[in-house]
């Protein structure tokens, strides 16, 4: 641990890190541009919640990793270990002992609490961006609260699909005025955002921006009033705990077409099956 | 140099900084909330929260204004020293030190653009006392409702209207921090 500054990042990078949060946190959902450093992994492997967690990291914090729910994941585990090794943290698979949750593409299902920190790890920062390349136009889209574009997309969804189908980085708008994109979490995770009593961070490496939500923000899912937003999921309950109310993962079993459901939250499904909750698939 | 120019900075930069910012960034996302915050000993008339604050978030690239009795030869040096934060006016500053009535008219600071509202002056406010009474807030990072001793409410209010763009603000006093962000509805 001592070849390396507490927690990676030389002091300089971090204050730069912690001025766009601050300012994230004044201005709710805008994406604040930041000076985003190459860190010792590739850009999509998590760089800008790793900077992020860097930034607010204190010796005595318990810092959790998941993966689209996982802790044993390779991303999760890289990154675990990662601060575990250049800032001396604690680290944990339980979501309610954690201080600090890097978390990439889910937000857990226990609900958090107010010691504790969300960072998400983000890979498309800008909500509008793929129906604006420029980045030029969709700063001043933001500025003129311009969000047409979005509402016409979800539209066209509708006059596809019949529904809204956008599954995932399902847009929001906070407290009234900034679209954002709520990096890839299911929209079943939606509702969570919204009033939630951690603090949740937003990190984009690649795209150097971050972003945040202060806790209990109004968070709320674009929708039309005669389609209304859905939280979605599997309409299966959980093979190995049998939980009803959690984001679900299939997994394929067999080469016959077998599949099962299973929580993608793994420490939610440990700690059900560990107090005795039995799903059909359980060996 | 004064001795005292070369001593007060973090006893262990990187951790002192972790904990410091910790409080801060609680503060800002938790408006009407004292939060402890120590590690720096600034030159008079500063606090020990200010100096920590300063030190926390302050280097060659963050331009900073001295306000009234702040603007002293002790502090300049020690902030030269320990941050190399350029001194400007409120015109062109990140971030300003000073008490309530030194910082006043806020009408003189950065408060971003329409494109840029992050490119706004940041105002570490140094008060008598800090507690949760006083001016009723609302907003992001507030449950229901929560109260500061601010030292008026009618520039706050105003600050609140330019939302997107506007003023943050962090109050300190001892050795405790607060925080109001330009979302606070102050009544």
């Amino acid at each position: 641990m001592n070849a390396y500054n507490f927690a990676y990042l030389d002091e300089q990078t971090k204050r730069m890190i912690r001025r766009a949060i601050l300012k994230g946190l004044a201005i709710p959902g805008y994406q604040v541009p930041f000076a985003s450093r190459e860190m010792p992994m590739p850009y999509g492997w998590g760089t800008g919640g790793v900077q992020v967690s860097a930034a607010v990291l204190t010796p005595e914090d318990t810092f959790k990793v998941i993966d689209q729910g996982a802790d044993d994941t390779t991303n999760a585990v890289s990154i675990r270990s990662f601060f575990q090794r250049t800032a001396g943290v604690a680290t944990t698979t339980a979501t309610r002992d954690a201080t600090v949750i890097q978390t990439r593409h889910r937000i857990p299902e226990e609900a958090l609490g107010e010691g504790q920190i969300l960072v998400y790890q983000v890979p498309i920062p800008e909500p509008l961006r793929f129906l604006e390349p420029r980045e030029s136009e969709t700063r001043k889209m933001h500025s003129l609260e311009e969000y047409g574009l979005m509402h016409v997309k979800l539209y066209e969804d509708i006059s596809r699909h019949g529904h809204i189908a956008t599954s995932y980085a399902y847009p929001v708008k906070v407290e009234g005025r900034y679209v954002m994109d709520p990096s890839p979490i299911p929209k079943f995770d939606n509702p969570k955002l919204g009033d939630m009593a951690a603090i949740q961070l937003f990190g984009a490496g690649r795209e150097q921006r971050i972003y945040a939500l202060p806790p209990y923000t109004q968070v709320v899912s674009l929708d039309f009033e005669d389609h209304p937003f859905e939280a979605t999921k599997a309409d299966h309950p959980c093979g190995m705990c049998g939980a009803q109310d959690s984001y679900l993962d299939e997994l394929i079993i067999d080469d016959a077409g077998g599949r099962m459901f299973v929580c993608s939250d793994t420490d939610y499904c440990e700690a059900r099956q560990a107090a005795g909750h039995k799903g059909k698939d359980a060996a | 140099m004064q001795a005292d120019t070369l001593s007060g900075g973090f006893a262990d930069p990187s951790i002192g900084s972790s904990h410091a910012f910790r409080a801060v960034m609680e503060a800002m996302a938790r408006p009407g909330t004292v939060q402890e915050i120590s590690g720096a000993v600034p030159p008079a008339p500063l606090s020990p929260a200010a100096g920590t604050v300063l030190l926390t978030l302050c280097d060659t690239e963050t331009p900073v204004y001295l306000a009234g009795a702040a603007d002293c030869e002790a502090l300049r040096v020690w902030l030269a020293f320990h941050t190399g934060a350029p001194l400007v006016g409120p015109a062109e500053c990140m971030f300003a030190v000073g008490t309530w009535d030194a910082l006043v008219p806020l009408s003189s600071y950065p408060v971003g653009t329409s494109q840029y509202p992050d490119r706004s002056a940041t105002l570490i406010v140094e008060r008598p006392d800090l507690s949760a009474t006083g001016a009723a807030l609302t907003g992001p990072g507030i449950k229901d409702q929560a109260a500061l001793s601010l030292p008026e409410v009618a520039a706050f209010q105003s600050n609140h209207a330019l939302f997107p763009l506007g003023l943050d603000f962090i109050f300190t006093s001892g050795d405790c921090v607060a925080a109001l962000p330009r979302t606070t509805k102050v009544s």
